[in-house]
């Protein structure tokens, strides 16, 4: 098979951005992380801002190329994929 | 039918001056204007901030404009929101929708402001006098808010 490496761009957003310590960052998808849920799983094991971040996973939300989309959503094809708290603007 | 977003202060009469400007059809406007409250749980706030996500804001911004488009028969509306540093009494938010007849705009007003409040990627974060400044968080009201519309057989007001 050998598929290409899979770039993605990630951003995040408020206490997230805190904890992560990063506004954006480019990363190369491992093979197997495919959904939002995976993506998160995988993120929150990269260090320990990042386990700070992704601690209670189910309360971070995500937006693929500024849509918002649910934890199974497929990452398949993302340029840009975002981690935020829920919103609260107004 | 306008989104803007930036740090700039807006003015209510300007704007609605400036979206009824030569309209004869238009017989209903509504104004929505949000303000950053000076307390909050009950303790004095010195300064606000208000981060979004440039890009996504507007896009989801432009998507809850369309939805009232679709649901009311809207003839102008705006959404205007501001981000950066605010002060307590400083302007945050204006929804503006203009209709034929009132219903429909005190309805799509409403509803335009429900849909943003959980949509729209926009994050607070309040100073309170003496402490760390602390990211506020979503309430479920809010939630609720913006379900109901989904329960409602909304429609063109008569």
């Amino acid at each position: 098979m050998g598929a290409a490496p899979r770039t993605v761009k990630l951003m995040y957003f408020a206490w997230v951005r805190e904890r992560v310590g990063t506004a954006s960052e480019e990363v190369v998808l491992p093979a197997g992380v495919t959904t939002v849920a995976d993506l998160k799983a995988w993120l929150a094991a990269r260090g320990t801002g990042y386990e700070a971040a992704f601690v209670k996973p189910g309360v971070i939300r995500a937006a693929i190329d500024r849509r918002h989309v649910q934890e199974t959503a497929s990452i398949e094809g993302a340029g840009e994929i975002a981690f935020f708290p829920p919103v609260t603007g107004g | 039918m306008a989104v803007r977003v930036g740090p700039d202060d807006f003015d209510i009469g300007a704007e609605v001056k400036a979206l009824t400007a030569g309209r004869t059809d238009i017989g209903a406007v509504v104004t929505f204007t949000g303000t950053v409250r000076g307390e909050g749980s009950g303790r004095p706030i010195t300064a606000m901030e208000l981060e979004h996500y440039p890009g996504m804001t507007e896009a989801e911004l432009v998507r809850v404009e369309r939805e009232a488009c679709e649901r009311w028969p809207l003839l102008a509306s705006l959404v205007v929101h501001r981000v950066g540093p605010l002060r307590p009494g400083d302007n945050i938010v204006l929804v503006i929708a203009a209709s034929a007849h009132r219903q429909a705009a005190f309805e799509a007003a409403e509803f335009m402001m429900d849909y943003l409040k959980t949509k729209a990627p926009f994050w607070k974060k309040e100073a309170v006098a003496g402490e760390a400044a602390r990211w506020v968080d979503a309430r479920d009201e809010d939630d609720a808010a913006a379900e109901r519309w989904n329960r409602k057989a909304s429609g063109p007001s008569r």
